[in-house]
């Protein structure tokens, strides 16, 4: 069976022969199902834009393909096209973006362009607006009256109301508070399991990556050097520092707890490790 | 011992469009930082944190009460290019921060405008360069760099003009682990080896439980003020004003609810660690 996407052999070579050429991406390949909720962790220019830049068409490979649904999003411009539609993608701070009058027109932007009908259009805001929380009544406030962290709400309705079957958020939580964070999160989980979407993630933030995708891909410089589950990538934990990349407090923590001679598991978040150590007291604690 | 800030029964309102009242932020609030410390403001998104710091360099002024910057008050127009030289500001964004198409030209911008010897300024640029690990990029175009490179070009920048005191609204939003741990180095050096004033707004718990002292912002009132193992420790607190503390508090915290009984002040991995090992191993 094809996979859904499939990236093979990507290289990205950016300003090619002028004394900035930097090659961003060497031999990257992997593939994505339906449904897969995925992060993407690497430091900065690691080639983590780079590569996210690629499943839409926004740059084209150097090298290598791209390929959605079996054909490579470059074999002719329709698909090329097509590809925008199915892949949507969220930049870093996309509150930034915003421009309409109105949260509604904002938000149905994207399906305007796709030339859907005004009822369909009505349909996809007024789901998308459901997915990320933001209610009947902000609909017709100005975005620019709304705080910061619905302004992101706003934006990542503006490409969910796309029905995007891939959904890829560049730091979707960079600048939020903790709250606000698990909600935005939670909308994004929300909205893969509803369309069955794939949804990738880019983030610095290893305690979210950590808790909410089913599987990671890291990149360092310029590869693509790790893909499994959260627990298989955090087993190597020592491998993640010295990429400069960190690891959760909580994985921390165990850590030191073995080195001290306590026998426990890899953790990666706080109820995993709150469980585990409750458990070694045989569950019970006589107060 | 001269207060670096002092803000005093300062309230703020945002001035409303045409005839809609406008929107109050801080009613009364006061808050000193003491010279040369450095303190963390946490707070949720909304709460008065950004409209606190742009008080400090008189980008907003006050509508009720005062605030001053060593000892000057921002609403002095006299007073206002004077206040804005002791108090540099980094913000979120460095796209929004950088003017110049080559970084040392950025980083010269600030001590040009303030009328500083060239020589002088050649020498600062390079220091302040240096600090922030960017020297080697002095001649890179700053619009090629990554996000975190071009945060370290923007506190150059104001570390050039060399001000007394440095306000940092979320510098490391944008940054990975590495960038950040740079940006947070070069802000405690700055803080320990210059004696700078160091503000820092910020989401991130562990950054904050580097400074000496954190204020945590609600609804435009202080929450909690005190050094980091006190604020953090106040856990329920945190949780009610959509805060959360460094994992390793909450880790206790979460373990205390099934029955254990540890302390809520080990904020390192270390303190943690041993914390935990006591208890299972009792």
């Amino acid at each position: 069976m094809t996979p859904f996407l499939q990236v093979k052999n990507l290289q990205h070579i950016y300003s090619t022969g002028t004394p900035f050429e930097h090659v961003a991406l060497e031999d990257v390949s992997f593939s994505v199902e339906r449904g897969e909720f995925i992060g993407i962790i690497g430091h900065t220019g690691s080639g983590k834009s780079t590569l996210v830049q690629h499943l839409n068409g926004l740059l084209k490979p150097t090298a290598g393909s791209v390929i959605l649904d079996g054909k490579d999003i470059w074999s002719d411009k329709a698909l090329t096209r097509q590809c925008r539609f199915k892949v949507g993608l969220v930049f870093q701070y996309p509150e930034y973006q915003l421009f309409e009058e109105t949260v509604y027109k904002d938000i149905a932007f994207g399906p305007k362009n796709m030339g859907l009908d005004n009822a369909e259009i009505d349909r996809r805001v007024r789901k998308a607006a459901g997915f990320v929380g933001i209610s009947e009544q902000q609909l017709e406030s100005s975005p620019f009256d709304l705080s910061g962290g619905q302004k992101r709400r706003v934006a990542i309705a503006g490409v969910i109301a796309m029905e995007p079957e891939i959904l890829i958020l560049d730091e979707p939580t960079a600048g939020l508070d903790p709250e606000s964070r698990e909600e935005i999160l939670q909308n994004i989980d929300a909205y893969r399991k509803a369309q069955n979407a794939t949804v990738m993630m880019v983030s610095h933030s290893m305690s979210d990556v950590a808790r909410i995708t089913q599987r990671l891909l890291v990149m360092n410089g310029s590869h693509l050097v790790m893909d499994g589950t959260p627990a298989e990538i955090f087993n190597r934990a020592q491998e993640l520092t010295d990429m400069g990349l960190d690891i959760p407090e909580v994985t921390r923590v165990f850590l030191r707890l073995r080195q001290m001679g306590m026998d426990v598991p890899n953790v990666y978040t706080v109820s995993d490790a709150a469980q585990v150590l409750f458990s070694m007291k045989g569950g019970r604690i006589d107060a | 011992m001269s207060k670096a800030i002092s803000v005093e029964h300062l309230s703020y309102s945002y001035p409303g469009v045409d005839d809609t009242p406008g929107v109050a932020v801080f009613e009364d609030i006061s808050l000193t930082v003491e010279d040369g410390s450095f303190v963390a403001v946490l707070g949720s998104n909304g709460c008065g944190k950004s409209t606190l710091a742009k008080q400090f360099n008189a980008i907003l002024l006050p509508c009720g009460g005062k605030v001053y910057i060593c000892g000057m008050d921002t609403s002095d127009e006299e007073r206002l290019i004077a206040v804005r030289r002791s108090v540099g500001m980094v913000f979120q964004n460095p796209d929004n921060q950088i003017v110049a198409n080559v970084v040392e030209e950025d980083v010269a911008f600030g001590p040009e405008n303030l009328g500083v010897a060239s020589p002088v300024i050649r020498q600062r640029v390079d220091n302040a360069l240096r600090q922030v690990g960017m020297y080697e990029y002095r001649e890179h175009a700053p619009h090629l760099l990554s996000g975190g490179q071009k945060q370290r070009v923007a506190i150059a920048g104001i570390i050039a003009m060399e001000p007394k005191c440095i306000v940092l609204d979320e510098p490391t939003a944008m940054l990975d682990p590495q960038g950040r741990k740079e940006v947070m180095d070069t802000i405690l050096a700055l803080n320990a080896q210059k004696g700078i004033t160091v503000v820092l707004i910020t989401h991130h718990m562990d950054e904050a439980a580097m400074a000496q002292r954190v204020v945590v912002l609600s609804n435009g009132r202080i929450a909690a003020d005190g050094t980091p193992a006190e604020v953090f420790s106040q856990v329920d607190l945190l949780h009610s004003i959509r805060l959360a503390s460094p994992e390793t508090v909450e880790l206790c915290y979460e373990l205390n609810r099934k029955g254990f009984s540890l302390p809520l002040d080990k904020l390192s991995v270390e303190e943690c660690a041993q914390a935990l090992y006591d208890a299972i191993k009792a």
